[in-house]
């Protein structure tokens, strides 16, 4: 049981490691495309490790399932998330650029 | 455990904080969608820790829910921000 423990609070102290620098990244970084980098990190595997640190917690139960559920949706929803947020940001430059040189 | 639960919750909401601060401060649309959508993510891990600390199983249902709506409501701010931005070019 105390190994179990061991396990579940070493893996979400990696997860908040790595929520930390993530917002450390959002918070430094000098573009809004490197930004997006950093939460991308934040997102995949910061919320990854706290969960699986939830399974491991949870044992064999339903709630296991929901929480792997949840940790395959992330995976595939917050890639394509920050995918669409940074061809919008990468337009709003392009177009912008244009502006400038055309002014 | 649970307190050690509540400590977590507790430093994912200070860093959510942080993220608030770029939201903020962002020079452009862009930084502050990314700022929300790391504090929802957040907000996420959250439920499922305070749904293990409170013992109701049940939460983890609006953590599903909660991540689906999350996904959307990027997608249709993303498509926004391209939209908005051709609205600005016509009216210079």
């Amino acid at each position: 049981m105390r190994v179990i423990d061991a396990i579940v609070i070493f893996l979400l102290v990696a997860g908040l490691f790595f929520f930390l620098v993530g917002t450390i990244g959002i918070l430094r970084f000098p573009d809004a495309l490197t930004r997006a980098h950093g939460a991308a990190k934040c997102d995949t595997l910061g919320a990854a490790l706290c969960l699986f640190g939830l399974m491991i917690h949870s044992g064999w139960e339903p709630a296991t399932l929901k929480l792997f559920l949840v940790v395959l949706l992330i995976w595939i929803t917050n890639p394509t998330a920050t995918h669409a947020i940074a061809r919008g940001i990468l337009a709003s430059k392009t177009t912008r650029r244009e502006g400038a040189t055309h002014k | 455990m649970d307190n050690i639960f509540l400590a977590a919750s507790i430093a994912l909401a200070l860093t959510s904080l942080i993220c608030l601060i770029r939201v903020f401060i962002g020079p452009t649309r862009g930084d502050r969608i990314i700022g929300i959508n790391v504090v929802a993510t957040k907000t996420i891990v959250m439920i499922a820790l305070i749904a293990f600390v409170l013992r109701e199983t049940y939460f983890l249902d609006v953590v599903l829910v909660y991540a689906l709506i999350s996904f959307v409501a990027s997608l249709f701010v993303s498509r926004e921000l391209k939209e908005e931005t051709g609205r600005e070019d016509e009216s210079h």
